[in-house]
């Protein structure tokens, strides 16, 4: 009886036990292998390392994480945190109503209407990006506050723009920490 | 809304285009040919067989087949429970989690252990690198190669005449998972780091922020491996709490493109393998062909809903709904991401669903709910679809007075009670598990909306659990002892019970014999039984749900028109 139930059982237990070390163990420790080889910034979170005037290197972010910005001179980018709101609720309407009344506040001048992600929460709740239509909401702002040229805070915003994969697969975002970070000149 | 158009229609050309020869290669590693990688693969193979001592050529009764997976499995879910419950004594723990509750860790062990990756932890605050690489990503590995083995156990059924066996779970688990799912997976696992999502063992990053310099967080894992078995698996589990809606788990357009193919490709490839399998390519091209169909129709009303339903704000320029989802993702393909992965049992998300329009977050819902057999988990979804087919044939059957068969094999009283267990025991157990929450007093504080939609939280959630699916309307409260336990065994029920009946209708086709088709016999390989099949399936689905769904999303929707 024991030696009939052994003989059975040990395909069962030999084929978890070789199939844990193959898929468990070697598999993600050769990926991590070459990822640390090849890609080591990616691999690691996308670190941005900046060094200061007195030489320090300080960690000021990963390039995929938002950071929160509210001051006028930074781009701003999405509300922080993810709702789970339903997008019609009156919770949600009257979210979106505050957010307004946030950026009608900081930017007195600007009067048009506000671009949708910029009063709507992202899925991440740190979203990296904002839209190209959401930044250029925020050029004359930013101008006006750093007392420089709307064309020089066109061209930075540019440069860190990602574009649609071959042109027609997802949609293209401006990443809000490279940006500011180009504006204070740091990157 | 064009643009979104030309995304989905490349996105399907490209899926359909890969699906032929990887279903081709499929078909190979099924019967046991050679193929390219045979030469490195076949002494890994031969060293595996024979350390567990089984011969080649064995091959296992129905009764042992089901055995053996429900065996496999139960040892499976004691592993993953106990390495939970053991984590903060064993190695790569570097942010030194304790155990989870007993109740947590059952129902994670039972979610992954069923292919439904239903998640009701957040993997970086609670779980370590071990545990998600050696409980969790093992486990995304062997239960999509399971649902591979049965369905090829299925095939066999249908190929053979007086036939007692259908051949070896073993071979077929270990086959599948050497020739398909790990090749794969390293392709895009590194493809996946080189877009930035995270591989490492070292600990979490902590960052001064630049304006305020206040400490931020960025958690790290060996996440790229396990995210791309995730997606090509059909599990869906995600490394970090938020899934692929979180940067670090989906980082680009790119990485984006190639998690959503994945998601589909090995589901749409499998239609293929069976075509070629049974010898009539056209009987795979008619289910895949009746997948596609719905599966477009249910993306055209959701990505409709979600860009032309949204809600318009004072003083804000109108777009897509754009509350929960992520600039470089889009309305375009959130909505096809949550196609995808509501159709194909794959449950990750990289939008939050709870903030979905209403129709839209119905669509999601129904896709589920039709049995998880639109592509579906793999293997699991195209079992669950030769199950429809065979309701189907038998309902014409009796429509034109008929013996039905199906590819030669009459279906009799015992396929067909199989038939009803696959088809029924999912809204059954789905039906009862949201009506036991509606009856807990406090079910109301696990919402995070109100009213109808609050409602659809619920509805949600149990339609996830026990369609294997394991995504989430996530303003719902997973943790809480109830909804783990009873769905920790919702999942376990919805997987097996119609696993095993599949096994067992397996075994009694095999012992047919093989009757040739005659001018009498219905054709199950042309436009008209496409047809019908997507009929019977929407029907069942429809029976079933339509009265919860009238509760939950459709009252949703009507309420809030202004």
């Amino acid at each position: 009886m024991m030696k009939r139930i052994g003989k059975d059982l040990r395909p069962v237990l030999v084929c978890f036990i070789v199939m844990t070390l193959l898929c468990g163990v070697i598999y993600p420790i050769f990926v991590t292998g070459i990822a640390q080889i090849v890609f080591p910034n990616q691999s690691n979170g996308s670190i941005i390392t900046i060094t200061q005037e007195n030489g320090t290197k300080i960690d000021v972010g990963s390039a995929l994480l938002g950071q929160e910005f509210t001051n006028p001179e930074y781009l701003i980018g999405r509300p922080m945190g993810a709702s789970n709101l339903s997008p019609t609720s009156e919770e949600q309407n009257t979210l979106v109503q505050e957010r307004v009344a946030g950026w009608h506040a900081l930017d007195q001048n600007n009067i048009g209407d506000i671009p949708m992600d910029l009063v709507t929460a992202s899925a991440s709740g740190v979203d990296p990006n904002i839209s190209p239509e959401a930044a250029e909401y925020q050029v004359a702002r930013i101008a006006s506050a750093r007392g420089i040229d709307e064309a020089a805070v066109r061209s930075v915003i540019d440069k860190y723009t990602s574009e649609r994969f071959l042109g027609f697969w997802g949609e293209s975002g401006v990443n809000v920490l490279k940006v500011n970070l180009a504006l204070d000149g740091l990157i | 809304m064009s643009s979104i158009v030309i995304e989905d229609g490349l996105f399907l050309i490209v899926l359909v285009a890969l699906s032929f020869p990887l279903g081709h290669y499929i078909y190979k590693v099924m019967t046991g040919q050679t193929v390219f990688l045979s030469r490195v693969i076949v002494p890994v193979e031969r060293s595996i067989y024979k350390l567990m001592g089984m011969n080649d050529e064995d091959e296992m009764s129905p009764r042992k087949y089901a055995f053996s997976v429900v065996i496999f499995s139960f040892i499976g879910l004691i592993f993953v429970f106990g390495i939970q419950m053991f984590q903060s004594s064993l190695p790569f723990n570097p942010e030194n989690f304790q155990a989870p509750s007993w109740d947590l860790a059952f129902n994670t062990a039972a979610s992954f252990v069923t292919n439904t990756n239903w998640q009701a932890y957040s993997g970086e605050l609670s779980l370590s690198y071990f545990t998600q690489a050696v409980g969790l990503g093992v486990q995304n590995f062997l239960t999509a190669a399971t649902g591979i083995a049965v369905l090829f156990a299925l095939t066999r059924g249908f190929i053979a005449t007086k036939k007692t066996t259908i051949g070896s779970f073993w071979k077929d688990l270990i086959r599948t998972t050497l020739y398909v799912l790990i090749p794969l997976s390293l392709i895009l696992a590194i493809i996946l780091v080189s877009q930035g999502v995270v591989q490492t063992l070292a600990p979490y990053k902590e960052i001064v922020t630049l304006q305020g310099g206040s400490a931020q967080t960025v958690p790290l894992g060996p996440a790229a491996s396990q995210i791309a078995i995730k997606q090509l698996g059909t599990n869906g589990g995600g490394f970090f709490g938020l899934n692929s809606a979180f940067p670090l788990e989906n980082p680009t357009a790119l990485s984006n493109f190639l998690q959503l193919l994945s998601i589909l490709l090995i589901p749409a490839a499998l239609c293929i393998s069976f075509g070629k399998a049974v010898k009539d390519s056209k009987q795979g091209r008619s289910i895949y062909a009746a997948m596609l169909i719905l599966f477009v129709v249910a993306l055209a009303v959701l990505t409709y809903s979600e860009q032309y339903l949204a809600p318009v704000f004072q003083g804000v320029m109108a777009s897509g709904n754009m509350e929960g989802k992520e600039i470089i993702h889009g309305v375009g393909t959130s909505a096809l991401w949550g196609a995808a992965t509501t159709a194909a049992s794959n449950g990750s998300v990289n939008a939050m669903l709870d903030s979905f329009t209403p129709l839209g977050g119905m669509i999601l819902m129904f896709l589920m709910q039709l049995g998880e057999v639109v592509f579906g988990g793999v293997g699991s979804g195209l079992y669950g679809m030769i199950a429809f087919v065979i309701l189907t044939v038998f309902i014409a059957g009796l429509m034109v007075g008929r013996t039905p068969e199906y590819l030669g094999k009459k279906i009799e009283a015992f396929d067909m009670k199989m038939v009803c267990l696959i088809v029924l025991v999912p809204p059954l157990l789905t039906l009862f598990g949201t009506a036991t929450a509606v009856l807990m007093p406090q079910a109301s504080t696990w919402l995070t909306n109100s009213g109808a939609h609050g409602f659809s939280e619920l509805l949600y959630a149990f339609t996830s659990m026990g369609a294997n699916n394991g995504s989430a309307f996530g303003g719902f409260t997973a943790n809480t002892i109830f909804t783990n336990v009873i769905g920790g065994i919702m999942m376990l029920f919805v997987r097996f019970i119609p696993l095993v009946a599949v096994v067992f209708l397996a075994g009694n086709l095999s012992n047919k014999k093989i009757v040739a088709a005659s001018d009498g016999t219905l054709s199950t390989s042309n436009a008209l039984f496409v047809g019908l099949l997507i009929v019977i399936v929407l029907l069942i689905g429809a029976l079933s749900f339509l009265p919860a769904l009238a509760l939950g999303p459709i009252a949703d929707f009507f309420t809030t028109i202004k």
